[in-house]
């Protein structure tokens, strides 16, 4: 062997030339090509499990924290707090605030939707629009709707009226951006495609653009969702009852003035669970029910 | 299958008169940062009912471009695209393209949604008949198995597949192909192009296929128009009616992929001679 490599230059070693053969497949071994994964693994995969461990382990942290330090005025224990969470419940304070907060909140949030796909509609059609969307989402999108709060005060009074100003203030900008971003991000072959469907105007938008943008619209309806939230809490915190009708952060405010810190945080978890299950079910739901579906997202 | 849906593409009479497509010195431009373009000077060619034009050359020849211009997304600098007579003004569904990204389907719409989609938006046909209509072409391309699927399940040559039947559900007067097979692997591309053909015996829609490949051309194409690069002019017009996809290793199919070989890439007397032309 060692000679064929050594033979000397000129000379390459070429391989043997072996007999050629045909084979039928060999029988599966086993009765199926798939095995089934462990219990164990399957939980496991179950997002809502993982979940709700976090969520334990969180509340358990709480308890043993709030047991050592032993001052219910500053921190009050888990239990204390799940109990004037349910008491407040039975007697309806708590459902009643929430539904004002919630009330206000989802007016001011489809007000800013809308405006914000008006906003974005225009964009994505004319050169002005595009300048008009980038120069006012760079004025207004860092100014704080807190800062707005007596402006709207004055114009709107103390109603609905300003919290729904503010709000709009809140969801618009950072949503438009988003819906701006996803729009520009579009394949060209799919806008392609959609004009060689002969589609223009609002037609390719709604049939095209929306649906092809929607990763970056569902985020930017997220991000919209969370800044409205924070925003009509703070502003309550603000301004408080508005015509005798308080929400969730006239009741946090009131109690913490009160000294009842258990109902402080009881508050706080309604704000935290509303969160979750709008986070989980509603825009979860959403997107099994397209982007998944679609495999534009994992 | 019912009558109305299966009916193939519809011809006027007397259409065999003229070119149903004519190019006639269509010189494109297009804006690069700072500067414009040339990409293509003085192009022109005839596309006759039934053809299989084939747009042949090097990349930067322009050829994607022209496809383009004659699917309406660029106006010409100069010249004119007619489509029976009347010059192409901008995108419509009777010059439907066939892209060779997979992602040129929604991915939002189900296989029969998007081949019915286009037929149902362009007002060609309502709801019910354009969904049957999807269905029939569906089966033609082999896919009525995965109606209900969604893009994303589906591989780079059931994609293609999608999109071919798409376009034939449209039943456009010129079916455009800018390289739709050029991202498949060698043995799906292979089969495409033998499915494509049986389409065409089937069918016989008008199509202009845009390629690289000189032997895709051979194939695919009766007759090919070869095009030098920077900017793209013409360079010939050659007949490939008569190779099929079995003539691949014959000498006589050899000699003709040489003779397009060198029209290609021996370039520096030719330049002078379409100067002069």
């Amino acid at each position: 062997m060692r000679d064929a490599a050594t033979a000397g230059p000129g000379i390459r070693p070429t391989p043997p030339i072996r007999p050629e053969y045909e084979l039928m497949p060999e029988p599966i071994a086993g009765s199926s090509i798939e095995r089934r994964v462990s219990l164990s693994r399957r939980l496991w995969q179950q997002a809502w499990l993982r979940k709700a461990l976090i969520l334990i382990l969180l509340a358990t942290l709480w308890e043993i924290v709030a047991r050592i330090q032993g001052n219910d005025l500053l921190l009050p224990s888990f239990t204390e707090t799940l109990q004037a969470f349910f008491e407040d419940i039975a007697n309806g304070v708590l459902p009643g605030r929430a539904g004002n907060s919630i009330d206000v909140l989802l007016k001011g949030y489809v007000a800013g939707v809308v405006l914000a796909f008006v906003l974005t509609s225009l964009a994505v059609s004319s050169q002005l629009g595009r300048d008009f969307l980038s120069t006012l989402t760079s004025m207004l999108n860092p100014l704080p709707p807190i800062a707005l709060l007596p402006l709207g005060l004055l114009w709107f009074g103390l109603g609905q009226g300003s919290l729904i100003f503010v709000l709009i203030h809140s969801v618009l900008w950072p949503l438009a951006l988003n819906m701006y971003t996803g729009f520009t991000s579009v394949p060209e072959t799919l806008r392609m495609t959609g004009r060689n469907y002969g589609l223009r105007g609002l037609r390719y938008v709604f049939l095209i653009l929306v649906p092809a943008a929607l990763p970056s619209i569902i985020a930017g309806l997220k991000i919209g969702w969370a800044f409205a939230w924070r925003t009509l809490i703070a502003a309550e915190l603000v301004f408080g009852a508005s015509s005798g009708r308080g929400g969730l952060g006239w009741y946090i405010f009131q109690n913490r003035n009160e000294l009842y810190t258990d109902r402080v945080f009881a508050g706080l978890m309604t704000v935290i669970l509303l969160g979750l299950l709008i986070e989980n079910v509603l825009f979860r739901q959403l997107e099994r029910h397209t982007i998944l579906k679609w495999g534009m997202t994992r | 299958m019912d009558g109305t849906s299966t009916k193939p593409f519809s011809r006027a009479a007397g259409s065999t008169q003229a070119p149903l497509l004519s190019v006639k010195g269509v010189t494109l431009e297009y804006a690069a940062p700072g500067r414009i373009v040339r990409a293509t000077q003085n192009v022109c060619f005839d596309v006759w009912e039934a053809d299989r034009f084939i747009l042949l050359g090097a990349s930067g020849c322009g050829k994607s471009t022209l496809l383009k211009a004659v699917g309406g997304f660029l106006a010409p600098a100069e010249g004119q695209i007619l489509l029976d007579g009347r010059p192409v003004t901008g995108p419509g569904p009777d010059r439907v393209v066939v892209f060779q990204e997979f992602d040129q389907l929604p991915p939002w719409k189900t296989i029969r949604e998007n081949v019915a989609f286009p037929v149902r938006v362009s007002g060609r046909l309502g709801r019910k008949e354009a969904l049957e209509r999807a269905d029939y072409y569906l089966e033609k391309v082999g896919l009525s198995r995965f109606a209900g699927a969604y893009p994303n399940a589906l591989s780079g040559g059931m994609k293609q597949r999608v999109a071919i039947a798409r376009a034939l559900a449209m039943e456009p007067r010129v079916l455009l192909m800018d390289e739709p097979f050029a991202a498949l692997d060698a043995l799906t591309r292979r089969k495409m192009q033998e499915e494509l053909l049986a389409l065409w015996e089937e069918v016989r829609f008008t199509l202009l296929f845009v390629t690289h490949s000189i032997e895709e051309a051979l194939v695919v194409g009766n007759r090919i128009a070869l095009l030098s690069p920077h900017p793209g002019r013409m360079r010939a017009e050659i007949n490939s009616h008569e190779w099929d996809l079995q003539s691949g290793g014959s000498p006589e199919f050899q000699s003709a992929a040489t003779r397009i070989h060198r029209l290609l890439f021996d370039e520096a007397p030719i330049a002078t001679e379409i100067d002069h032309a």
